[in-house]
């Protein structure tokens, strides 16, 4: 028995510790600790309910957009405002949202997780006329090599040419991450934390130059989904196609309504439909009163599971049986894994759509794999890789459906009292707030986060999180470079700022929180 | 052309109670690209290295740790820290890794490696000023850097670039008038935040300015006027946004029609009021802020 201790994980948002216990190359056992603390949602007590969009998407700097959008649904729908919300603003919200998930994703697949996959030390063996490659190679020929190297020598499998086309991928993927961002901010204000999001609607003015300026932006980045991002992740699964297999998960999934979009002339359906999907293909309706918290081995004060929103949480970081600031959320008691594959696979099945369909076969098809190949390591940036492209097709048709010079917004007149719930897919899956408002202020605030659900760690029942029984039985080939586990780990995108966001008051010395 | 290059300066990034929106934003630079600036110079014959950053580096865990050893035995790096600082408990509210068995706090971290620093920068409001991580009622203690600097008599230069998020331009351009024309000649406010982006408030330089003036004020968002009714902070918030914009100039907060929420403030979030509601019992334009009396309004209400 050995014991594998991953500290820092880089190349992921926030703090994240691992620790795996191998015997004869295999993993027995993993615990998953996210190692920072912060705190959102105390902060939130008692002021004024709309500060809770701006406020909450501080939680995380990668993905703020999703906390804009469940916090203001949330809002809006304390309000009573959600069937009154403009047609402009529901559009420039799904834009937004949108659009800096494509961005996300791209991040995601080459900045932070290429470099599992790709050698771009190759590159000093390129002969061509690309110039970030030839910058590249003219980097390393000088003798610099930070921020690539050192690192561990692994399996990198690519050959030159293909390692050469994804490293000028890797490279363009900085250009379009930025161009992402500069199209949502046309609507969205400022990047990251859009201000323009507000109970009502969003602020933004539309004119039909904005409409066009976003739509030619939207062009190229749409270019670079279907003909760098897509066919690169298809190519890891070809490559690395044991990572098909690795990394496999609970094999349930969760998912949320997301993205409002027009069904009989009003905006009650969604493009992606929620549910839950057990043991890889049993599609059910989700009913969200059956999730709960648990806290066994989190540093917080020992309490029964407890559904978000009721409870009472007191932070420990010496408690014994602890080993993560993050807690436990399951569904009906069951761990459930959420992110891109559970959207994916959640409207797959749940809504039949012949286009999801079609692009989710195809891709599989030319794999050489089939649904349960999802849940996996390379299933994991390929369901990345695919609701990126639904929702690049997506885009271009919201944007053409906008009305320049018609509202965006409806008055915001809140009621005393009140309580709301949003829930969307953020770009690492099922995102919910839940609002509570008395006397025109915000009484309790609660978010559960998808890396919560995906990093959370053992639980009352001793049942590991998702993380954790993605390592259990995996295949170690050396223990002092442990890449396997780094694969799986950042097959999930990690955002561990958002999945640690609570904090306790201060009252000078006592440290007590209570969610009532 | 010919440029004289000089060598390479060394980049050492950490973070603390952070949200990683300080780095997207910067990731987000159009001049210098972060292409140009990884791959090539930040300005011709000025090159960064950048020898240890978690998001973009490649190792991880132990050799991670290593790497960041040996980074910080080369004296007169640029130390980069984003997120606050937690200092109760020891600091055991954010551990950044292990080496050994041995678990390093960013509040170790900070104090160990801003001593062979040539500049610390703090960037974003948290480093600067406690921001969002130490918001009211701050359990774990969450500090500024300079906080941290001051209770533990670190004499090391520091500049504080604060905004939620800092614009990319307010961190580069400064390392750039660092490299060009020397860090004695940065010009700082009483924030230490640098003259050249911070100097001059919002509504100094706001396209609704003239509205303010006429006295014509926007009653609900969306209406033409002046946002002030409305909650904006920009009458009292130091920041070139209104001149700079965001994102490839695209927008900005008051672009956008929102009201500016002041987050390159010392008292942002906490003690400015409702972000929707008039600014109340500050002067305008305000140098002298009365954060106690904001802050025993703001916890009494």
């Amino acid at each position: 028995m050995k014991k594998i201790v991953i500290h820092p994980i880089t190349r992921i948002e926030g703090h994240l510790k691992v620790e795996a216990i191998v015997d004869n190359g295999q993993v027995k056992d993993a615990n998953i600790s996210g190692t920072m603390f912060r705190g959102i949602e105390i902060m939130l007590k008692g002021r004024d309910p709309r500060d809770s969009v701006m406020i909450t998407q501080r939680i995380c700097g990668v993905c703020p957009e999703p906390h804009a959008i469940a916090s203001v649904s949330a809002v809006d729908d304390y309000a009573g405002l959600t069937d009154k919300i403009p047609k402009n603003g529901i559009l420039m919200r799904n834009l937004i949202l949108g659009t800096r998930s494509i961005a996300d994703h791209i991040l995601h697949f080459y900045i932070l997780s290429g470099l599992d996959y790709i050698d771009p030390v190759k590159v000093l063996e390129y002969e061509g006329g690309n110039r970030n490659l030839n910058a590249l190679k003219y980097f390393l020929q000088q003798g610099y090599s930070r921020p690539f190297l050192p690192r561990d020598d692994i399996d990198y499998k690519f050959d030159a040419k293909t390692t050469n086309t994804i490293v000028g991928h890797y490279i363009k993927a900085l250009d379009i991450y930025r161009k992402s961002q500069q199209a949502a901010t046309i609507f969205g204000g400022k990047w990251p934390h859009d201000a323009a999001i507000v109970a009502g609607g969003v602020t933004e003015k539309l004119t039909a130059d904005k409409i066009t300026e976003f739509i030619w932006r939207l062009e190229e980045i749409l270019d670079f989904v279907k003909n760098c991002y897509l066919p690169d992740a298809i190519a890891v699964a070809k490559t690395y196609s044991e990572y098909l297999e690795i990394g496999r998960g609970c094999g349930n999934l969760l998912a949320y309504d997301s993205y409002r979009i027009k069904s009989n002339g009003n905006y009650n359906d969604t493009l992606l439909k929620g549910g839950l999907v057990d043991n890889i293909d049993k599609y059910s309706e989700i009913d969200i009163n059956k999730i709960t918290e648990d806290v066994t081995h989190s540093w917080y004060e020992d309490s029964e599971p407890l559904h978000p929103g009721s409870g009472e949480t007191e932070p420990a970081p010496e408690k014994e049986a602890g080993y993560s600031w993050i807690k436990s959320p399951r569904y009906n008691g069951k761990v459930y894994e959420t992110g891109p594959v559970a959207d994916v696979l959640s409207t797959y099945f749940g809504k039949q759509d012949p286009y999801i369909i079609n692009a989710v076969n195809s891709a599989l098809s030319e794999i050489g794999t089939d649904i349960s190949g999802m849940y996996s390591v390379a299933g994991r940036h390929l369901g990345r890789a695919l609701s990126t492209e639904i929702m690049a097709d997506q885009l271009l048709k919201w944007a053409r459906e906008l009305k320049a010079g018609e509202a965006t917004a409806v008055e915001y007149i809140p009621p005393s009292e009140g309580k709301g719930i949003g829930l969307c897919s953020a770009p690492r899956g099922a995102l919910g707030h839940w609002l509570n408002v008395k006397d025109g202020r915000i009484y309790n605030y609660q978010v559960i986060t998808p890396t919560a659900w995906n990093a959370s760690p053992k639980d009352k029942d001793g049942q590991p999180g998702p993380y954790e029984q993605a390592l259990i039985g995996l295949e170690i080939k050396e223990s002092s470079r442990p890449i396997e586990i780094l694969r799986v780990i950042r097959s999930f995108d990690p955002c561990t700022a958002c999945a640690v966001h609570m904090v306790t008051p201060k009252r000078d010395t006592i440290a007590r929180y209570k969610i009532v | 052309m010919d440029i004289k290059k000089s060598a390479p300066i060394s980049v050492i990034s950490i973070q603390g109670q952070n949200c990683t929106g300080c780095v997207t934003s910067t990731l987000c630079s159009e001049y210098p690209s972060i292409e140009n600036l990884l791959l090539r110079d930040i300005i011709p014959g000025h090159k960064l290295e950048f020898a240890f950053h978690p998001n973009i580096m490649t190792a991880s865990g132990k050799l991670a740790m290593e790497i960041l050893e040996n980074a910080a035995k080369k004296k007169g790096y640029v130390l980069i820290i984003d997120g606050a600082i937690p200092t109760a408990s020891n600091g055991v509210y954010c551990i950044t890794g292990e080496k050994d068995g041995r678990k390093y706090t960013i509040l170790e971290e900070t104090l160990k490696l801003s001593l062979d620093a040539m500049i610390v920068i703090a960037l974003g409001t948290c480093a600067s000023f406690g921001g969002i991580a130490a918001g009211n009622p701050n359990p774990t203690g969450a500090q500024s850097v300079g906080d941290v600097f001051s209770a533990n008599d670190i004499k090391t230069p520091l500049i504080n670039i604060p905004g939620c998020p800092p614009h990319p331009d307010w961190l580069f351009g400064t390392i750039e008038e660092i490299l060009t024309g020397g860090l004695e000649n940065v010009q700082l406010d009483d924030f230490k935040r640098p003259k050249t982006y911070f100097g001059k408030l919002i509504h100094e330089n706001c396209p609704n300015r003239a509205y303010f003036d006429e006295g014509k004020f926007a009653k609900k968002l969306g209406d033409e006027g002046c946002l002030y009714e409305l909650g904006c902070k920009g009458p009292i918030t130091y920041a070139d946004c209104p001149k700079r914009l965001w994102n490839g100039r695209t927008n900005w907060v008051i672009g956008c029609g929102a009201p500016c929420n002041s987050c390159t403030s010392p008292e942002y979030p906490d003690f400015l009021g409702d972000f929707y509601e008039r600014i109340i019992d500050l002067e305008v334009p305000a140098n002298k802020r009365k954060a106690k009396i904001q802050e025993n309004k703001f916890l009494g209400r």
